[in-house]
């Protein structure tokens, strides 16, 4: 903070500043203008310096966040060696076929959903989970035995009760079985919301089915107790997080649906992608 | 180093202790302390934090003008701990999200805001650099202490390492279950204070009130 303070007392240009009390307004000003530079340059230097680092520690957090729902994540072994077990790839979300127009494991939704080029809006009557706008591509994780699929890992996120959440759900080589979800980012009530973090609760999803005879999305978090016969399509919400459920719900209801990668699961469906 | 020097930074240690006498920084005292490595990083972060508000704030102290003196300190202060908070994002990003809000909160921490005020306001910029280290060793002393009983105790490990095998995993340790959670925290807090009290009988207050008979209706 020297220099600050050198500027202020030796600022040849101006020699009566250093003459002025310390409470007149001039001084007041300048001391607050100076103070306020030198701390904005600081600050703003060092988000601009550590960014590179920050990104590459979040691109690690994300590939760690793949491998565990995958079921894969080993945390002895190397990251890396380990993420080479995932195949990336950017699918259009409208016909469902692989477009790989950039790199997958980079891609940015958020950055994708502000670009009007690559985004579009969703109608409000489609917009479940609360998202406003859509992009046109969305990263699937794949994870192939030999040369089949065996897990398919797609990026959801939706709105709950306070805030959006993100997460992972993997699915079986067709798509009609949950293999497992996970949420790494959300702003829910600790203690009643963020239990969608909770190991327990998330077990609850492994074999769950995802779609009905006729192919809709017949997956559902709710409190009641499921018809006869529908059990496999149903998950238990967590008690005193309705509006946090209801979200969860509405997410894989989008996710899963038309909108989002409901055309791309019919292809895994049918054998083609 | 002379005996001023010396008891600027010794002094907080036991006798003039942040948390334990001057009852400051208690908030993140119990949140933190759970486990020893984010007390250890919490305790490097305030302390820089502090040496380095108390540097800058004696620097200009002839210059901040008397009514704006508390937006210029939280002003540097604040930036300071932006500064600590992108460090550890990027070179400690596990431990930063664990001590999650707490890093951004010691700009709130009267430790920090309470040594700026009271001496960097009034004293050169090296024996503010001293209290600054001071306070900071004070603060760090009590959470590494809280934080390696309650992580032994409690986890029945140190530093993420099993110390006590764990009965769940076929050892003969049944960890404390209260330990890990704020108020065993508050209660070791008690403990420690009543400890140094015991031993240093200058720290105890005078009693506020005392209570005595002032009017007898039987004889």
């Amino acid at each position: 903070m020297s220099p600050a303070d050198d500027k202020v007392v030796g600022n040849g240009g101006r020699p009566r500043l250093r003459d002025l009390p310390n409470d007149s307004t001039t001084k007041i000003l300048v001391v607050a203008t100076l103070v306020c530079i030198v701390c904005a340059v600081l600050v703003s230097s060092a988000a601009v310096l550590l960014r590179p680092i920050q990104q590459r520690n979040a691109l690690l957090q994300k590939q760690r966040d793949i491998l565990t729902v995958a079921g894969l994540y080993d945390r002895t072994a190397d990251l890396d060696q380990q993420f080479k077990q995932i195949e990336a790839h950017l699918v259009d979300l409208d016909t469902g076929m692989y477009s790989d127009d950039g790199d997958a494991l980079q891609f940015d939704v958020a950055s994708a959903v502000r670009d009007p080029n690559a985004s579009s809006r969703i109608p409000t009557a489609d917009d479940l989970a609360k998202i406003h706008r859509r992009a046109h591509q969305m990263p699937v994780y794949l994870v192939r035995k030999g040369t089949d699929i065996d897990t398919v890992i797609l990026p959801i996120y939706g709105y709950g009760l306070w805030s959006t959440m993100y997460g992972y759900v993997a699915l079986n080589s067709t798509g009609e079985r949950v293999k497992a979800i996970t949420f790494y980012d959300h702003g829910e009530t600790p203690g009643l919301g963020a239990e969608i973090e909770n190991l327990r609760w998330q077990a609850l999803w492994a074999g769950k089915r995802t779609f009905d005879e006729q192919g809709k999305v017949a997956l559902s978090v709710s409190k009641t107790r499921p018809a006869e016969g529908w059990a496999d399509y149903h998950v238990d919400a967590i008690s005193g997080a309705t509006l946090t459920s209801v979200g969860v719900h509405n997410m894989i209801q989008y996710w899963l649906g038309e909108q989002g990668y409901g055309p791309y699961l019919s292809r895994l469906r049918d054998g083609g992608a | 180093m002379n005996t001023e020097s010396k008891k600027a930074l010794f002094e907080p240690l036991v006798e003039n202790n942040p948390i334990i006498v001057q009852i400051l920084g208690i908030c993140s005292a119990l949140a933190i302390t759970n486990k020893l490595a984010p007390a250890l990083t919490m305790s490097i972060a305030l302390t820089a934090v502090v040496v380095g508000s108390n540097v800058a704030i004696s620097a200009i102290r002839h210059h901040i003008p008397n009514s704006i003196r508390i937006i210029v300190q939280m002003t540097i202060i604040a930036s300071l701990v932006i500064l600590v908070d992108q460090i550890l994002r990027a070179y400690a990003p596990e431990i930063s999200k664990q001590l999650s809000v707490f890093v951004g909160l010691i700009i709130t921490n009267c430790i920090v805001l309470g040594r700026a005020e009271a001496f960097a306001m009034k004293n050169p910029v090296w024996p503010s650099l001293l209290d600054g280290l001071g306070q900071g060793l004070g603060y760090s002393a009590i959470l590494i202490l809280l934080a390696t009983f309650r992580e032994l105790f409690g986890f029945g490990s140190l530093l993420g390492h099993q110390v006590l095998p764990l009965s769940s995993e076929g050892g003969w340790y049944v960890p404390n279950s209260m330990l890990p959670l704020a108020p065993a925290a508050f209660f070791l807090v008690a403990l420690i204070i009543w400890g140094v009290r015991s031993w240093k009988k200058e720290q105890v207050e005078e009693a506020d009130y005392r209570i005595q008979v002032v009017h007898r209706t039987e004889p």
